[in-house]
């Protein structure tokens, strides 16, 4: 196993690069680019937020690097290993060892119990749970005295935070988060974007998050902004505001073009 | 709302495919079987009418010759149809032609001494020639007819089976020892019996008497009427001129006559009463079939419907009554139903003519016809088809129509609470109960007046059964769970889960299996019981190396019986006569023995008195025949022997012991001094044969000598009995297997079903699955071992339940077959659990593919 010591911060290496991504759908007429020529590095222990405007291809972008969609050209990495013609049992073994998922439609088995959804990675690759580890996630999201629920017992924000755990319980080299809180109300987003910044910043994980909520990539150490399938900015140290202002210079162009 | 059902049903045309299919076949079956039925019903007619063609009047005499069964000649009298009732007859001024027929048993050997066609359809009649030297029932195709002794003349198809040529030696045999004969002619026939694979022997009349009855003696006289003369006028006439029963009895009582017309007439109503028999039987196993569609056409409604209760939400939003909401699903089944049984006729038609084509080219004597496509089957099998599909979708669309117009608002999330189960289980419970309760009161009868109750008690008990099948199916899928993690991980353990998550529609999917599996494993049980009594019979009561007889159970002839015993090898050998006598008022079956060799060939099981009374004249009884007559060793019951023209004198005889009932042996058993003082030639049914050395090869061979190698006799040992039973057991075993494998199919078709749907429902989480790691294979192994979960669980119910219903069964037979104990087939039990695991996985195939191919990103984003 090539899992890295996840408490270990050691930033500056590449959790997951892209290399002049592109990524095309359909033939002439219907030909979209949703990924054009993006180049962008997530180091590891870092909180990376991707924002933009509805299909400025920042899900297309989390879906390809996560080895989750194919690229039409480019090269996609998760730490040392080249995604792209990769075949599909080998990405199914990846996604399984090295990332974790988040999903907005908390995503749960609704047969399994909490604890059960949270080791399921584990039990398919057939592979040990680390139980220190496990105690810390689970202490961390809060979770203890639920383990043995059902996600038809559990809030959304605590299936979310069962989907958190999940993610996280295989010390994977990435998390990847898709609009975690959208499903969410304000007060249990804040709790899962607060536990995604601890697991970066005490737990030392990195999370890539996609986000159209200002408030949400203010948790983020970094924020990259997408636009028509490219990197258009980022911003290191994000407020709320900021990102807000940012966003609303798209909308100006937007509005204007 | 027509066009919304429409609609719907042209949206979901894959997921109600299976739905369809599982119609069609039903319907199919139907439409075969009747068209089927029909046509060979229809053409046997055709043929059997054609033989009649010629008599006028026929005055037959069922007592006499070798087919006569034991009961019908021990009430005979003395008369007989003899030359001069021919004579007379002829001389009738209606009478145009009066002819004298023989007929009676006849074997034939092919070239290596083996009977050609069955036993059971082997017959020899007499040759008639008119001036000419014909005879116009049997044209000649070769040679001429047999004029003496020692000339036969054969059908064209036996000559052909048995290779033989005009001039040939034919070694053919009655129920005496066999002889040869030159082969003088080859004709053909239009005698049904022939047509259809029998063998015909033509002697000369001289000869036919002699071997097959009595010197002089006919079986029946046909009588053509000249023209002008009526047949029931005829007939008048004729009756006139027959002998009376020596008895003081009327003239011709004991003989039988029919005009022509009532001949054909008797022949068409049997031919409809062959094939109805065979057409109710199909029918009911096409009726299991639709049964089981039922369950399938019901589960699938369900699901559609709880895919759709946003939609149906928002037409009662939209202003649709409940009303309108339940047509609209009703109309949908029409519509799926009229499609797939319109397929269904069409293919039932095919069916009906491929079997036609299958039947005529199996047996080239089975009569033909043109295919019959009756305006009853065109109604009948499409109106069945629609009704059964109707029916099955009335509850899911009264459920659709209690769906609140407030759930198109809510998230398309399904929802994960179900309706409680406690009502339907307290019914289950109780139906299951009393239907229990009542078999097993049943059962507990001994005899057949405990079928009422079991029936009705298995039918109860099945429903209950299939209406508690959702709270069965936790606990006995649990019981598999630990092994399937084990075995299969992670994907083993989601499948049980899988399985377990929606009890209702696991239940509706098992219970079409289960309704299989239990008339199989019922049917399997009882065969095996039946089997093992009679193995069981035999064994303990036979005592002889060989038992020699005819190949189709008829009476032997006392020489050759005699001949037998004198074989060399023979120690011990004893016919076992059969008569029907009329003991303290009941007519019984009667065995007899020969006292002096019956402890060496038979032994029956004394339970008090002693097997050396019969030397005294006396008679033994069964314990069960002791019981309903009220006998016991010392009594004395008036035996009389049994006779149409009413009580002969009773003569007291002595119970001079008590044996256990037994298979293979009568309620009573006499002496054949006994039998024969009051019948002189009684059927002689078997001849026990015990040899110096025991079962010997030798013996065998030597004993068949003694028999001239008669083609019809079987010289079987105690294993060739109990495969003979359990030959016959295991066809009808069979012929059911194939039946019932229809209903499997549908059952089949019921799974691919479900799980189709579970996929399409569950693909976030299959997508899930994937995206967090589980490879494309552990997705298919996770359908599959959940197509494999409900199949067994389906599949245990129905072998359980199959086997208790055997048991019942057994319990209500106890009495008619002596010895009879429930014997479980474990093996073939497992074979069954095993193939419904298979059935299982080909079902999980398309599905499994379907869940493993699809696009992790689209099933994820679906909500």
């Amino acid at each position: 196993m090539t899992s890295t010591t996840a408490t270990a911060v050691r930033t500056g290496q590449a959790a997951a690069r892209a290399t002049g991504l592109n990524k095309v759908y359909g033939e002439g007429e219907t030909r979209v680019v949703a990924l054009d020529d993006v180049s962008v590095v997530f180091p590891q222990g870092r909180y990376t937020a991707i924002m933009g405007p509805s299909g400025s291809g920042k899900s297309t972008l989390m879906h390809c690097m996560a080895g989750l969609d194919t690229v039409s050209s480019g090269s996609s990495m998760i730490g040392e290993t080249e995604l792209v013609g990769l075949k599909d049992k080998q990405l199914t073994k990846l996604r399984r060892d090295h990332i974790g998922f988040i999903f907005q439609a908390f995503n749960l088995l609704p047969t399994l119990t909490a604890l059960e959804n949270i080791t399921l990675p584990m039990d398919i690759a057939g592979r040990k749970v680390d139980q220190r580890w496990l105690d810390t996630v689970v202490d961390t999201v809060g979770l203890s005295g639920r383990l043995s629920h059902r996600p038809s017992q559990l809030s959304g924000g605590q299936q979310q935070r069962v989907a958190c755990a999940r993610a996280l319980a295989g010390k994977p080299d990435i998390v990847f988060a898709d609009e975690p809180t959208g499903n969410l109300d304000s007060r249990s987003g804040a709790e899962i974007l607060s536990f995604l910044r601890n697991s970066v910043r005490e737990l030392g994980q990195t999370v890539v998050m996609v986000t159209h909520d200002p408030v949400a990539a203010s948790y983020a150490d970094r924020v990259i902004f997408l636009a028509d399938g490219r990197i258009v900015d980022e911003l290191e140290g994000p407020t709320a505001d900021s990102v807000l202002d940012r966003m609303r210079r798209f909308d100006a162009k937007g509005r204007t073009s | 709302m027509f066009r919304t059902a429409l609609r719907n049903v042209l949206a979901h045309k894959g997921r109600l495919l299976m739905t369809a299919l599982a119609i069609m076949l039903g319907t199919a079956f139907v439409a075969g079987t009747m068209v089927f039925s029909d046509t060979l019903g229809q053409a046997m007619k055709n043929s059997y009418s054609k033989s009649y063609s010629d008599v006028s009047v026929q005055v037959t005499d069922y007592s006499a010759g070798s087919k006569a069964g034991s009961r019908d000649k021990s009430g005979r009298g003395s008369a007989k149809l003899t030359d001069a009732t021919v004579k007379q007859i002829a001389g009738l001024p209606g009478t145009e032609r009066a002819q004298g027929v023989v007929s009676g048993f006849t074997a034939v050997a092919d070239k290596k001494g083996k009977l050609i066609g069955e036993a059971w359809s082997a017959t020899g009649s007499n040759f008639v020639p008119d001036a000419s030297g014909q005879d116009s029932r049997y044209p000649m195709t070769e040679g001429r007819g047999p004029q003496k002794a020692g000339e036969i003349a054969l059908d064209k198809e036996a000559a052909a089976k048995g290779g033989y040529h005009v001039g040939d030696t034919v070694r053919t045999a009655a129920t005496g020892p066999a002889s040869n004969a030159v082969l003088t002619g080859i004709f053909t026939t239009g005698d049904p019996q022939v047509r259809s694979g029998g063998t015909l022997t033509l002697l000369d009349t001289a000869s036919a008497q002699q071997q097959l009855l009595t010197p002089g003696q006919y079986s029946s006289i046909t009588v053509k009427a000249k023209p002008g003369t009526s047949e029931t006028a005829l007939l008048d006439e004729v009756v006139k001129q027959l002998p009376g029963d020596g008895n003081g009895n009327g003239n011709g009582s004991r003989f039988q006559t029919e005009t022509g017309t009532t001949l054909t007439e008797q022949q068409t109503t049997m031919v409809a009463q062959q094939t109805d028999s065979m057409k109710t039987m199909l029918l009911v196993f096409a009726a299991i079939s639709l049964f089981v569609g039922i369950f399938i056409i019901a589960n699938t409604f369900t699901m559609l419907i709880a895919q759709r209760t946003k939609e149906l939400a928002l037409l009662r939003a939209v202003g649709a009554s409940r009303r309108q909401v339940t047509n609209s699903v009703l109309v949908e089944a029409l519509l799926i139903g009229a499609l797939a049984s319109a397929a269904g006729l069409l293919a039932g038609i095919g069916i009906g003519a491929g079997m036609q084509a299958l039947v005529g080219s199996l047996s080239s004597g089975m009569p033909t016809g043109p295919l019959v496509v009756s305006p009853t089957a065109m109604i009948v099998a499409p109106v069945v088809g629609i009704l059964v599909t109707v029916l099955s979708a009335v509850f899911p669309a009264l459920r659709a129509s209690r769906i609140a117009p407030v759930a198109a608002m809510s998230n398309g999330d399904q929802p994960a609470s179900q309706k409680s189960l406690l009502i339907r289980n307290i019914i289950g419970s109780l139906v299951a109960g009393g239907g229990l309760a009542l078999v097993a009161m049943g059962a507990s009868t001994g005899d057949s007046s405990g079928r009422l109750p079991v029936g009705l008690g298995a039918a109860l008990a099945l429903v209950g059964i299939f209406v508690l099948l959702p709270l069965l199916s936790r606990p006995v899928i649990a019981l598999v769970g630990p092994l399937l993690s084990k075995l299969a991980g992670t994907p083993g353990k989601l499948a049980r889960q899988n399985a377990v998550r929606n009890p209702r529609r696991t239940a509706a999917t098992a219970a079409a299996l289960t309704i299989g599996l239990t008339l199989v494993s019922a049917l399997t049980v009882l065969g095996a019981s039946v089997s093992g009594a009679v193995d069981k019979a035999v064994t303990s009561s036979m005592k002889a190396d060989f038992a020699v007889q005819m190949a189709n159970g008829m009476t032997m002839t006392p020489e050759l019986a005699a001949q037998i015993g004198k074989a060399p090898g023979v120690a011990a050998a004893s016919p076992l006569t059969e008569v029907y006598w009329d003991v303290n008022g009941d007519t019984s079956p009667v065995d007899g023995v020969d006292p002096a060799t019956v402890d060496q060939l038979i032994k029956p099981k004394m339970i008090s008195g002693s097997a050396d009374a019969l030397t005294k004249g006396q008679i033994l009884i069964t314990s069960d025949y002791a019981k309903k007559s009220g006998l016991a060793v010392g009594s004395v019951a008036k035996v009389s022997e049994y006779s149409p023209q009413g009580k002969q004198e009773p003569a007291g005889l002595t119970v001079g012991g008590v044996y256990e009932s037994n298979a293979m042996l009568s309620s009573v058993l006499a002496s054949n001094t006994e039998v024969t003082k009051r019948e002189p030639d009684a059927d002689i049914r078997q001849v026990l044969v015990k040899g110096t050395d025991g079962p010997t090869a030798a013996l065998q061979q030597a004993v068949k000598d003694a028999t001239g190698s008669n083609p019809a006799v079987e010289v079987q040992t105690k294993q060739d009995i109990q495969d003979q039973f359990n030959k016959i057991i295991t066809f009808a075993l069979n012929m059911m297997y194939g039946l019932l494998a229809m209903s499997v199919v549908v059952a089949v078709l019921g799974v691919v079903n479900t799980l189709a749907m579970s996929v399409f429902e569950r693909k976030r989480e299959i997508g899930m699955l994937r995206a967090i790691g589980l490879d494309r294979s552990g997705i298919k192994r996770m359908v599959r071992l959940e197509s494999v979960v409900i199949s067994l669980f389906g599949a245990t119910v129905g072998v359980l339940l199959g086997c208790f219903m055997a048991w019942a069964v057994n319990g209500t037979l106890e009495s008619s077959m002596p010895g009879l104990a429930t014997v479980v087939p474990y093996g073939k039990m497992l074979v069954f659990l095993l193939l419904a695991g298979l059935v299982g996985l080909v079902a999980a195939i398309w599905p499994a593919r379907r869940a493993s191919k699809l696009d992790i990103l689209d099933s994820i984003k679906t909500s």
